[in-house]
């Protein structure tokens, strides 16, 4: 028999760990092969479903960062360690990480846009020798909403990273750079474009303006890749929600080249 | 073969087929229609022959029996899913050309796209045969012959209705016993050849151009005249858009079932996401998107014709008189007007 896509496997959380006040990271305990960012459709039975990127996985877990904002997303914050989550997937395309091998890899996040390409940054991490360099480039609203801060300051320390970390709103305490991620694109090293690599996620606008950005610096629209999101019920090409153009979003995306974003119309 | 079969024996045979179909067909429901003292004409199971209205226009098409309005997916307790089940009938459906045409475009959403069948979908429409009824008028808001859905040869049987008299082709070797002790006739199933309505479908040729059409001033009209009711796509037989909404058996219980319900791009809340963002904000837009999705972006994806069958469903269902074929001609001016500001 033909195994149901619609049934999601109920899967028990493991840990939870805050990142801020509204985010939270569930781990659970799945053995999925999932490429990075791509995403599940993560279930609470009554209250409904809702599609969350994986933020990172192992061999017998995956990991959900998800922001309590929604109908589903509410319900989840009132789960605890060994609860159920419904699980379905993963879905989506991911990023093509084999063509970030031995380049010059660019990643530029804004807020929760961190948590599908964090698995990406942890790869490299671990992997030094893949890749030729690695900058982040992270943007959050203020300090309180920068997400997988620990993180953060374990990329800080790798001699092969270089993190530039910005806040659009400092406070008293903040010492660190204030302003929006587009303003500190010129800080990065734009020799050797043609081994440049550069991914950029998070909010429609932040992408666009970013990726404009890059371009500015002769950074080709090929060698920039987006991550959209969008309303899903099915994320197996069916409900129609996410669908731009003639495009299904669960389907060929949710990453895209530019050269193909760009043409995408909501 | 082709025979001449009375009413009496029709209703006969359905009685026999009925043991093994439920049989569907577009009837009236009378003082159910829109506006006072009208009639509501859908599908449903038929008892008679006398039931099916052949000589008007549905206002619902049969995509209903296979693309229900609502649909269980699953019956859920807290933790275990259980598939929903059917039962083992197979099923008839009574239909005209561009509604069989307009289910084959359902089956490239439910049953190709995302390289992967929809189960619940593929349960149903497997069972389905077509009986092909003839359009004995051009009715004024069709336009099949321009969409190239007026004929079709996925059918069992194929009828033309009388008034005492049913002329019945048989085309399925199921069904010929049924008929074998009839009178033959030479009938042979006329499709429409000719539509009061005509539409010229737009040419855009690249992605410059698409770009232009999404900037049209035409979409804007629609601000004012559009009320983002979703008539139109629930008339639609091509429409196959839906969302999951769960239900709960008991006020505190923890068992219930998840269902899938029509949606409709054209209302407000169909691209919204937790935290409020939505995309297509006004009913321009949402005009927008079904358009190039009916005339444009379903053939570019898939390749071999437009999604929209031309059955005009959507434009008698209309609160606000838009009528579709008006326009796609309108758009196909537009496009054209900008072809030849490019050249």
């Amino acid at each position: 028999m033909v195994k149901n896509p619609y049934i999601p496997t109920a899967v028990e959380i493991i840990s939870i760990r805050p990142e801020s006040e509204v985010d939270y990271t569930y781990r659970l305990a799945i053995d999925l092969d999932v490429d990075n960012g791509q995403f599940v459709e993560v279930s609470i039975p009554k209250v409904g479903e809702c599609p969350i990127s994986v933020s990172d996985f192992g061999n017998d877990y995956i990991d959900l960062t998800i922001r309590h904002v929604g109908k589903v997303t509410n319900q989840i914050a009132n789960l605890e360690v060994g609860d159920k989550l419904g699980i379905r997937g993963p879905y989506g395309n991911g990023f093509p990480i084999e063509e970030y091998q031995g380049k010059d890899l660019v990643i530029a996040a804004g807020g929760t846009g961190l948590a599908p390409v964090k698995s990406i940054i942890n790869h490299f991490y671990r992997n030094p020798e893949e890749i030729n360099s690695l900058t982040l480039l992270l943007g959050f609203r203020n300090p309180a909403n920068i997400l997988f801060a620990d993180e953060i300051a374990k990329w800080e320390e790798a001699d092969h990273i270089d993190v530039i970390l910005t806040v659009d709103e400092g406070d008293e305490e903040w010492a660190g750079n204030v302003g929006l991620v587009t303003g500190f694109v010129e800080q990065i090293n734009f020799t050797d474009l043609a081994n440049k690599e550069v991914v950029i996620v998070g909010p429609p606008i932040m992408m666009k303006f970013t990726s404009l950005e890059f371009m500015k610096h002769d950074i080709k629209e090929e060698q920039i890749w987006v991550s959209f999101e969008r309303k899903m019920s099915c994320g197996i090409g069916k409900c129609g929600h996410c669908k731009m153009d003639d495009t299904y979003i669960c389907v060929e995306g949710p990453v895209f080249n530019y050269t193909k974003a760009k043409n995408l119309v909501d | 073969m082709s025979y001449a079969v009375s009413i009496e024996k029709m209703d006969k045979v359905l009685k026999e087929l009925k043991k093994k179909y439920r049989v569907y067909a577009p009837i009236r429901f009378e003082k159910r229609g829109r506006y006072s003292d009208t009639d509501l004409i859908r599908y449903a199971e038929i008892d008679s022959v006398k039931d099916v209205v052949y000589n008007e226009k549905s206002d619902f098409s049969p995509k209903e029996v296979i693309h229900p309005i609502t649909q269980t997916l699953f019956h859920f307790t807290e933790y275990e899913y259980r598939e929903s089940q059917i039962d083992d009938k197979e099923i008839l459906i009574f239909a005209h050309p561009c509604d069989i045409n307009g289910i084959k475009r359902l089956d490239t959403i439910f049953l190709e796209n995302g390289n992967n069948e929809d189960v619940y979908y593929k349960r149903l429409r497997d069972k389905v045969k077509f009986v092909l009824m003839e359009c004995q008028e051009d009715w004024d808001t069709c336009f099949c012959i321009s969409m190239g859905s007026n004929q079709t040869d996925d059918y069992s049987l194929a009828i033309k209705f009388g008034e005492d008299q049913l002329s019945v082709e048989v085309k399925d070797n199921e069904f010929e016993g049924f008929f074998a002790s009839e009178e033959e006739i030479d009938f042979t199933y006329k499709f429409v050849t000719a539509n009061q309505e005509e539409v010229n479908l737009p040419k855009i040729d690249d992605k410059e151009m698409l770009k232009k059409v999404y900037d049209l001033k035409m979409w804007e009209d629609y601000n004012a005249r559009c009320k983002d009711c979703g008539a139109c796509t629930s008339a639609c037989v091509t429409c196959s858009c839906f969302t999951t909404s769960d239900v709960i058996y008991s006020e505190n219980g923890r068992v219930g079932e998840r269902r899938r319900v029509w949606a409709s791009c054209q209302h407000e809340d169909f691209t919204e996401m937790a935290g409020g963002h939505s995309f297509r904000n006004t009913p321009a837009d949402r005009m927008r998107f079904r358009t190039l999705h009916k005339v444009y972006d379903y053939k570019e994806r898939f390749g071999e014709e437009h999604m929209c069958v031309g059955c005009g469903r959507c434009t008698d269902r209309c609160n606000q008189l838009i009528s579709f074929s008006k326009t796609i001609n309108k758009l196909t001016e537009e496009v054209n007007r900008l072809q030849k500001e490019v050249n």
